[in-house]
């Protein structure tokens, strides 16, 4: 049995001491109208990635501090060297620049009005040029296994999720989280069902009433006052249905065996938002949707991505490499291309969970050293943003 | 286990397992095994079911909660033999 308190990988070490697994040069649009003008900075500056989005206008309230939260926090993360930000106008540009700015990485923000989409783009690949020669001159170097922020989501599920690749993320969190990395799960509807079973989860009383509320919020405010029958093939899904699951309550039961048998989450974090109460595993209120689940966790600080599937979600993030692990021998047979960590074994019980877990815990470093994930090499990058309601 | 099961039961609690194999024809003789405790018994599987769907352990009525993980995973809408497949044409979550 290998000591993980030992175990190391190379990642990149940024200035706020946080430690990245990839050193993407971002081209970051503040909002839907920037987005021309950052594909455009994304293909004349290689080494760099734009991410265009669909939002960033005429939203307010609690709905604009999510958007905000994604977008400065997708440019904080440790697997980003530097950031260009492109708005439309300068005020809210300066806003995720100033943002991004405290992890003391570089970032520059450019601004369209006054100039123009081709004296922006002009001046924006200049700095994004700089931005790639600053990045690619940064080394790896050699931190401990402990150090890495590790969430998780599923999809796509179905009976062997819950048998299978869930409990192994489960036993790679028992295993790893003593070792003072941090941990996220979260998919809040997604635990109906479970949620008895979530709360006594909690470190304490007070966490676990916390997260009951926030729970019960969803309940009531989103699916109650929107559901036009028994969400019947939204949640389940048509795919989860297909994979022989029939019920919220056994998808949940399944669900939940992502965070093991022992491991107990510690605070509860808005969508986006970055744990600060130190090492842990944390709960974040998400949808279950699979590229918006990971586009918050991302956005959150996290830089590795375990993601069990049972019929075999391809979904990727920009960012952050998406570790796929699957339990279903025919979506190994049928979709192999898009598993990093097979674990069929279990089902022909000649595999156990710890020791999937150690498998999944090896792909992990090797995946953190630099080896591309399945959704990397088929060049998924699914940056899908939460919106909470219309813009005015 | 040298012989490979064809259906996996979490807990010795519940009234549903999975099928674990492709292909399951009805009247197999299938080995089942109970993940919790590794304890295994044969059931012959009724019907055909694809692969990651379920096969009652028991008969059960309309009205019955189903259990897995030995918990309460939903609520019978119609009666099932034990040995046959069981989804959402006989079985529905009590949430909504």
């Amino acid at each position: 049995m290998t000591d993980l308190s030992k175990v190391t990988v190379h990642g990149y070490r940024r200035d706020n001491g946080r430690v990245g697994v990839r050193n993407h040069v971002l081209i970051l649009p503040l909002d839907d109208i920037s987005n021309a003008a950052c594909e455009a900075v994304g293909n004349n500056i290689k080494g760099t990635m734009a991410l265009p989005h669909a939002y960033g206008r005429l939203q307010f309230g609690e709905d604009l501090d999510l958007h905000f939260r994604t977008i400065i926090g997708t440019g904080s993360n440790p697997n980003v060297a530097a950031v260009i930000v492109i708005g439309i106008e300068p005020g809210w540009t300066k806003k995720v620049v100033d943002g991004i700015a405290k992890t003391g990485k570089p970032v520059q923000g450019f601004s369209i009005e006054q100039n123009g989409d081709l004296k922006t783009i002009m001046d924006a690949s200049r700095a994004a040029k700089e931005m790639v020669h600053y990045a690619s001159e940064l080394q790896r170097e050699e931190c401990s296994i402990s150090e890495l922020w590790i969430s998780t989501k599923c999809g796509e599920s179905d009976t062997t999720t819950g048998l299978g690749s869930c409990p192994t993320v489960g036993n790679m969190y028992d295993k790893l989280l003593p070792h003072g990395i941090y941990g996220c799960f979260g998919e809040t509807s997604e635990i109906t069902g479970a949620e008895h079973i979530c709360q006594k989860r909690a470190i304490n009383e007070e966490v676990g009433e916390r997260w009951y509320k926030m729970w019960k919020a969803y309940q009531d405010d989103v699916i109650f006052a929107h559901q036009t029958d028994d969400l019947s093939d939204s949640q389940p899904t048509k795919g989860n249905i297909e994979g022989g699951l029939t019920t919220i309550e056994e998808k949940a039961l399944g669900n939940l065996e992502k965070i093991g048998r022992t491991s107990q989450f510690i605070d509860i974090l808005e969508p986006a938002e970055e744990p600060k109460s130190g090492k842990g595993l944390y709960f974040m209120d998400s949808s279950s949707a699979a590229a918006e689940c990971v586009t918050l966790m991302a956005a959150g600080g996290y830089v590795l991505h375990t993601f069990p599937t049972g019929q075999g979600n391809v979904v990727g993030n920009p960012i952050v490499p998406v570790i796929k692990i699957s339990a279903n021998p025919r979506t190994i047979r049928t979709m192999s291309e898009h598993i990093d960590v097979d674990v069929s074994g279990i089902l022909r019980r000649d595999m156990t969970i710890d020791q999937a877990g150690d498998e999944l815990i090896e792909m992990i470093r090797r995946t953190a050293n630099g080896r591309n994930t399945a959704a990397e090499a088929l060049g998924h990058r699914e940056f899908s943003m939460t919106k909470l309601y219309r813009s005015a | 286990m040298s012989e490979i099961p064809q259906l996996l039961v979490h807990e010795t609690k519940d009234s549903v397992g999975v099928v674990v194999v492709e292909g399951l024809e009805a009247g197999t003789d299938m080995l089942v095994c109970v993940t919790h405790d590794n304890s295994t018994f044969r059931l012959t599987a009724e019907e055909a079911a694809p692969i990651g769907h379920k096969i009652a352990l028991q008969d059960m009525k309309k009205g019955d909660t189903v259990f897995k993980y030995g918990e309460d995973i939903g609520i019978m809408t119609g009666d099932v033999k034990k040995g046959h497949h069981l989804h959402t044409q006989n079985c529905k979550t009590k949430r909504w």
